[in-house]
């Protein structure tokens, strides 16, 4: 067999079911050697960055590695911008590169780009391929650091000729690693010191981030929840790890995030950051940032560990045994927990500042209405898959959308990359079958990947995207409105160009328009009930903005709330 | 506050830049930067002199961690390991000037590793400070080139717990 036989080979022992990718000139022995055979489905996406966000979805709604393959020079750069938001978000990647022939590199060959090079900043490791002897052992390595420890994308760039050169072939049982050492048992002692300080807490907050997710560490996090009885807010990222109908569940922290849950994060006594990072658009200034709170910080990660907000007690560890030894120990002080007034605090603060948006102001759709039917169309339905694009829509299905199982909250956190959701969508879909999946989608967003409707239609993989259209590069237009004195500079989209449903149907997918709020809900239910790709335009009101909101800098406490819309000129 | 790091890599292609893109990223100033082999071949030592003032040195420490090439971080502290440096000088002396010279060459062990009639090429081997100070010493003579390798260091042989110590923290 040759190298790229091998890689197939290795992909395989790994149990990979599927891979998103594009071929050209340097990967041709890789395409050959999948024509010739094997168990690993091919996603042909049209364009790699699209490939790329496939992985990610597949990757987020499975919980197993995504892959992505591209070929050398564009292709390897068109995947930077997925690489980049797996790194941001811990998402477990494995991107498999074409590279030119061994002897052409450093000559500025036809398709020759230092991928490697390019993306050390954003990988967690990366391979230059030299020896085709060493493909299985590669691969063996770079599956599993993108999935131990804290979980991120890894790069393995292969050049053609060591594709091409024969080879025998032995996956191995071990990955070679001998730097690579993630923390793996947890400090009882931490342990146990954390434990206590949650038992005898009176106003405790559960700041919930993606890492309870990478962990699977979602059933521990809901035993431990209920043992002490704290509330619990989710990041954007953690959309889900809690079921968000539960009595403790307290919305998501942050920039656009409710009024009581960002009251509850800044005015606890003990915040027990779980996989969480500190955002700044979870923090808002930090100086300022729960200023009265004991921070207990559990992650897998130790560099986070006081990289932003130092922390009284820190727990290093996965998070399933850190979260489980809390509840056992928990259980073992046995005190009842003294949270209820404090409960009984942040559900008055929810009753007296609930998400609100005027339905005056013209006949014009709001964006808001559209998530509000999605949510109520979907309710008690654990079959839905969401995934978002990045802005003012992504807020909104944050803030309306209700998610009560893990991995069902797809989105762009860290990096905010306009254009992931449709084919994190599509990879999704590969991940989950059985799901409807469903992208919220801007306007904006759509149009920088919208090729990827090909993928869905001729690849079998339906999905629903459901665009928020309001003309505008909507949260560009938000902030130029509040902090540049509405002064709107290239933001306007145009309801009309393209034409969504006629673009949808070039496709081959089912398009829907809508304008007014009588059409949504038998729209929003056909398109749910197609089983076929369908793309639905909800052109909406481009003067709705999102609240509350902190502005950038500013106190959490600060937020500003839901103001009437004005006129937007431009 | 300036530390020193020892750090052993494995001796892989891009190592070397995988830490000092880190750095780089992450806005840590390296001071003082030496690569070389060690007793293991297939294992690389970098010393890294680094400025911790705006970057505790503990999150710069677990940021190298994080590097699958990276095997051991450890800090060199002061009073427990031996730092050495080689500078190369090459310094404007006429004859008439070059008794003074070398008489201060003398004074810090530096021996003259080449000799041109204008000027003289010093070699000095020592703690990173009596460099400077023999920098400072010479500079007035006129320094035409100078060079310096890093700082490189071990902890002492009289102290088997340094680097332990470090180590544990860590963990």
């Amino acid at each position: 067999m040759n190298g790229a036989d091998a890689v197939l080979r290795s992909l395989e022992a790994e149990g990979i079911e599927v891979v998103f990718g594009l071929p050209g000139g340097a990967v041709l022995p890789l395409y050959d050697a999948m024509a010739r055979g094997t168990t690993v489905r091919h996603v042909l996406a049209r364009h790699e960055q699209g490939a790329g966000h496939m992985a990610e979805g597949y990757a987020r709604a499975s919980g197993r590695v995504g892959v992505a393959v591209a070929t050398s020079g564009p292709g390897a750069t068109n995947l930077v911008t997925p690489i980049a938001d797996a790194w941001m978000d811990s998402t477990p990647l494995v991107c498999i590169t074409g590279q030119v022939r061994t002897h052409l590199i450093g000559t500025d060959a036809f398709q020759e780009c230092d991928i490697v090079g390019v993306t050390i900043p954003i990988v967690k490791h990366s391979w230059l391929v030299q020896d085709v002897a060493d493909i299985p052992q590669v691969l063996k390595d770079a599956f599993h650091v993108a999935r131990t420890g804290r979980c991120g994308p890894v790069l393995v760039d292969i050049p053609r000729d060591v594709q091409e050169a024969e080879t025998e072939f032995e996956y191995p049982d071990e990955p070679d690693l001998p730097g690579w050492r993630p923390p793996r048992r947890v400090h009882a002692r931490q342990v146990d010191a954390a434990a206590a300080a949650l038992a005898r807490a009176e106003k405790p907050v559960l700041y919930v981030g993606g890492g309870v997710l990478n962990a699977d560490a979602c059933a521990e996090l809901f035993e431990l929840a209920e043992a002490v009885r704290a509330p619990v807010v989710t990041t954007l990222m953690a959309k889900g790890a809690f079921p968000e109908t539960h009595e403790l569940f307290f919305g998501w922290p942050g920039m656009h995030g409710p009024k009581w849950s960002n009251w509850a994060m800044n005015k606890c006594d003990l915040l027990v950051a779980v996989g969480a990072r500190f955002d700044d658009r979870v923090t808002g200034r930090l100086s300022a940032f729960a200023p009265s709170a004991t921070v207990v910080h559990l992650d897998i990660d130790p560099a986070e560990i006081g990289k932003l907000r130092s922390a009284d007690i820190p727990v290093v560890g996965p998070l399933a045994d850190v979260l489980a030894g809390m509840t056992e120990r928990v259980r073992t002080i046995g005190a009842a927990p003294r949270t209820d007034a404090w409960l009984r605090q942040v559900e008055e603060w929810r009753d007296e500042f609930p998400l609100r948006y005027s339905r005056n102001g013209g006949d014009m759709l709001k964006p808001q209405a559209v998530l509000e039917t999605l949510r109520d169309l979907t309710a008690g339905r654990d079959d839905v898959v969401w995934t978002t694009g990045v802005g003012q829509h992504q807020m909104w299905a944050m803030q309306y959308l209700v998610c009560n199982r893990p991995r069902t909250f797809i989105t762009s956190g860290g990096l905010g990359t306009m254009g992931y959701g449709l084919p994190a969508a599509v990879g999704a879909k590969a991940a989950r079958p059985d799901a409807t999946v469903v992208c919220v989608d801007g306007d904006g967003c759509f149009q920088m990947t919208c090729q990827e409707l090909a993928t869905a239609v001729l690849e079998d993989l339906p999905i629903v995207v459901v665009i928020v259209n309001n003309g505008y590069l909507g949260m560009v237009q938000q902030w130029q409105t509040m902090f540049f004195d509405e002064r709107l500079s290239h933001v306007h989209l145009t309801h009309q160009v393209p034409d969504y449903a006629t673009l949808a149907e070039a496709y081959g997918a089912a398009g829907f328009t809508i304008s007014s709020e009588d059409e949504l809900e038998p729209v929003l239910a056909e398109a749910l009930a197609l089983g076929r790709t369908a793309v639905v335009d909800c052109r909406v009101d481009p003067r709705e903005q999102c609240f509350p909101m902190i502005p950038a800098g500013a106190a959490a406490l600060d937020l500003i709330e839901y103001a009437e819309p004005e006129e937007v000129v431009g | 506050m300036k530390h020193t790091l020892a750090v052993l890599v494995e001796n892989q292609p891009g190592a070397l830049m995988r830490i000092a893109s880190m750095f780089a990223r992450r806005g840590y100033n390296i001071e003082s930067l030496a690569v070389g082999p060690t007793e293991r071949l297939d294992v690389s030592r970098v010393t890294i002199r680094v400025d911790c003032e705006q970057h505790p040195l503990e999150r710069i420490e677990k940021q190298m961690h994080k590097l699958v090439n990276v095997l051991r971080v450890a800090e060199l502290a002061p009073g427990e390991s031996v730092e050495r440096e080689l500078a190369l000088i090459k310094v404007t002396a006429p004859p008439e000037r070059r008794a003074e010279l070398l008489a201060l060459a003398e004074v810090f062990h530096a021996r003259v590793a080449d000799l041109g009639p204008e000027a003289l090429v010093f070699e000095v081997v020592g703690g990173p400070e009596e460099i400077d100070s023999f920098e400072e010493l010479v500079r007035p003579h006129g320094v035409k080139e100078l060079v310096r390798t890093g700082r490189i260091g071990l902890t002492r042989a009289s102290d088997r717990q340094g680097i332990k110590r470090r180590q544990h923290i860590l963990r």
